[in-house]
């Protein structure tokens, strides 16, 4: 590994470890598509930044793309507040005017502006390590890893500094406000640090990845835990290892290194949405079958408590009755037999103890209608479930 | 260049009036359908449609090796519809939100179609395939092919819309009340969403993936200012979208440098700004309006009832008082008093003023709302 290749995958996981933090909030608090807005939206303020000091590099460019960012911020939510559109429809109209007029005042002063739109979206990672921070003559490294690293300690302080409040405002803002915290303080604070994360990864990665990296590891990290500093964890490993197995991968294609970064955050999403336990698609389509099951279960012994009559309770006659396909019927039954519920004497079906007791507690649970009572009824009868 | 020599040029030049009609149907598709967006609360899905349609046209170019922009929209529609699929499982059926499944969805297939496009360009064949055109959108591409695909493709959405016109209606408005009827929700659901990305696919070669959600919002979002009636509304997007396509192309055309994409954009966006201050009904100004005038309103009535509470303590209600008295009452100004005595309710003379019969009997009834009502 030459050191071009180190200090590469060094900016990338810190990019990835200071997208991860904000990300993880914002899609705790369902704005996980404000970042979308954002990274667009400073576009303009990077070409104004641009158009007033001629320099790419100077610090008011970032100071005037992270204002840009907060305007979008503040601009989305008056007109969410005048109450004329939906929440998203405002988010959808801000950010790509602000951007056309970004990309119009690229577009008119193109002669003299060496900014390229498609490094706006794409940045330019791989050429990271040769813009480097000169200081007396002697070389401190890459430039944007002195930014990244720096906007990762302030979003580092602030999360350990501001943890508690972080977390009560986001789960429960009116508690929050209770408590003496402002929840319109933490906002803003989470859209500012939000804002600048962005325009500091956006320089090395560009606007869709910072997208990518804000939501993908916290959305990833959510399907596998509740607990918020797990989830701060996880979220932080994930952008991390997909950012440097991602850099192999575009180093093998020779091809965009943000482009892969966010194919591998792809991936590792895709395995964690289809096999995560509990949450993930085959556990609750599993669940779903599993309850679904169930009910026809109860829905059958129930049938049977109601009915003393022999008419009523023969086997050709239940599927009829219920309304069931034959061979749902069958299973329902053999079910129901495995699990001793009931009893079959010349094709006539009839409840055993077992069966009339679970059938009135089950009764109990329809009534009350809490959860926590078919959790324990299914142990209580050793439930099978086929 | 004028506007008179604008026009004969838009009749006269090919590429113009090809691009000029394209843009316009583009508009009044996007309108059209972006109504049914907007009004289900799905504005953002348009915008991850887009993007999520990126790695389609990469594909479909590594597939056939040559540019072919029906083969792209077909690849666009494909990859649209896979992403538009898995944003619904994930809001199904995990805990994650619709917001944050737009975004996944959005960056990570964005994602992947740059990483194609990016190995595309390192093939040999690549300067050929102008697949950069799509991200921002390159109106003077287009063929009159491709305007006439897009004509196609709006009449057969049209010819649909009016076909299940009632169906989609009550869907919009309730969903439940759709199924309790008897009808496939799942299947209008599917129709309509489909409709949606075919527009947004269309118009990828002329605004390009990430503008390609306004031209699906700003129309409608204007149009829903004007009116509150879903015919009249889709009606009216269409009218907006399709505006701001040719007006759009006008001032691209007419300016050096201008690429048209952002420009419709932005004469979208201005429609809607405009809706948002002017619409008799909804606006900004007109609330504004109606805000001050029922705070003068207020105003004026308080300082009347204050009145006929000094009135009412003497036998003769039209017993003179000092102006002075009134002072330290707010609401009360010279205007207000002047109003009060064009209306009749009360007389001023110098620095006096008496009440009249009338404003005697209307400050009586102030609170009364149905004396009121039956005077009116």
């Amino acid at each position: 590994m030459s050191n071009a290749q180190i200090e590469i995958q060094l900016i990338a996981s810190l990019v990835a470890i200071s997208c991860a933090i904000p990300g993880t909030f914002l899609v705790l608090r369902k704005m996980a598509l404000i970042t979308d807005a954002i990274s667009h939206s400073i576009l303009p303020g990077i070409v104004i930044g641009f158009f007033i000091t001629h320099d790419l590099s100077s610090p008011l460019l970032i100071i005037m793309a992270a204002a840009s960012g907060v305007l979008t911020v503040v601009l989305v939510e008056f007109i969410q507040k005048t109450g004329l559109v939906k929440e998203d429809t405002a988010i959808g109209l801000v950010f790509p005017a602000l951007f056309s007029i970004g990309i119009i005042l690229i577009a008119q002063n193109a002669n003299d502006v060496h900014l390229d739109i498609d490094a706006v979206l794409l940045g330019e990672l791989a050429f990271a390590p040769f813009d480097r921070l000169m200081f007396d003559g002697t070389d401190l490294g890459p430039k944007s890893l002195w930014i990244i690293g720096i906007i990762l300690l302030i979003t580092l302080g602030l999360l350990f500094a501001f943890f508690k409040e972080l977390k009560v405002s986001t789960f429960d803002a009116g508690l929050a406000s209770a408590l003496g915290l402002s929840p319109v303080v933490m906002h803003y604070g989470l859209m500012t640090v939000s804002s600048i994360t962005t325009v500091g990864a956006f320089d090395a990665v560009g606007a869709i990845l910072v997208i990518a990296l804000m939501i993908a590891p916290a959305a990833t990290a959510y399907l596998l835990t509740n607990n918020l500093k797990k989830m701060l964890i996880l979220a932080v490993i994930f952008g991390v290892g997909s950012a440097i197995i991602g850099y192999w991968v575009a180093h093998v294609l020779d091809s965009s290194i943000s482009g892969s970064m966010t194919t591998v955050l792809g991936l590792l999403f895709l395995m964690v949405y289809l096999f995560a336990p509990n949450k993930g698609l085959f556990s609750v389509l599993y669940r779903q079958k599993q309850q679904r099951i169930e009910v026809s279960l109860l829905t059958f012994l129930l049938h049977l408590a109601n009915h003393e009559e022999k008419e009523e309770r023969h086997v050709k006659h239940l599927n009829e009755h219920i309304n069931w396909q034959k061979v749902r019927s069958k299973s329902v039954l053999n079910l129901a037999l495995k699990n001793n519920m009931i009893t079959i004497h010349n094709d006539i079906v009839s409840l055993t103890d077992k069966g009339q007791h679970f059938t009135t507690e089950a009764i109990d649970y329809i009534v009350t209608n809490k959860n926590s009572e078919i959790e324990n009824m299914k142990d209580r009868f050793f439930l099978f479930r086929g | 260049m004028d506007l008179q020599e604008y026009i004969e040029l838009v009749f006269t030049d090919y590429t113009l009036r090809t691009i000029t009609l394209g843009t316009a149907i583009l508009g009044a598709i996007c309108g059209m359908l972006g109504s049914f967006a907007v009004l289900r609360k799905q504005s953002l899905l348009g915008d991850a449609i887009s993007h999520a349609a990126l790695p389609g046209i990469a594909i479909a170019f590594l597939i056939i090796g040559t540019k072919n922009s029906s083969i792209f929209l077909l690849g666009a529609l494909i990859s649209g519809l896979i992403g538009t699929f898995w944003i619904r499982g994930i809001t199904n059926k995990t805990h994650l939100k619709s917001d944050t499944a737009l975004g996944l969805i959005l960056s990570l297939f964005f994602g992947f179609g740059m990483l194609l496009l990016t190995y595309i360009q390192k093939l040999p064949n690549a300067n050929q395939a102008g697949l950069e055109s799509y991200l921002f959108g390159q109106a003077a591409t287009l063929l009159e092919s491709d305007v006439w695909l897009m004509a196609i493709v709006t009449g057969i959405s049209l010819i649909i819309l009016l076909l299940f016109w009632k169906e989609l209606k009550i869907l919009l408005f309730d969903a439940d009340f759709t199924k309790t009827l008897g009808f496939n929700t799942k299947f209008l659901d599917i129709l309509i969403t489909s409709f949606i990305v075919v527009a947004i696919v269309l118009g990828l070669q002329t605004v390009g993936v990430v503008l390609m959600s306004a031209m699906l919002l700003a129309p409608s979002a204007a149009a829903r200012q004007w009116t509150n009636n879903l015919a009249i509304m889709v009606i009216l997007a269409a009218i907006f979208g399709a505006l701001s396509g040719i007006i759009g192309t006008a001032i691209s055309a007419s300016h050096n440098n201008l690429s048209t994409g952002p420009v419709i954009v932005l004469v979208a966006g201005s429609f809607v700004l405009f809706s948002f201050i002017f619409s008799p009904g909804r606006g900004l100004l007109f609330r504004e309006i109606r805000f001050r005038k029922n705070r003068n309103d207020l105003q004026l009535h308080k300082t009347l009832s204050f009145m006929y509470n000094i009135a009412s303590t003497h036998e003769d209600i039209s017993h003179p008082h000092a102006i002075k008295i009134l002072n330290n009452f707010q609401g009360f100004t010279r205007k207000s008093l002047q109003k009060l005595e064009d209306r009749d309710y009360v007389k001023i003379q110098g620095n006096m003023w008496s009440m009249t019969k009338s404003g005697y009997n209307t400050a009586a009834n102030l609170y009364d709302q149905l004396i009121k009502e039956e005077n009116e």
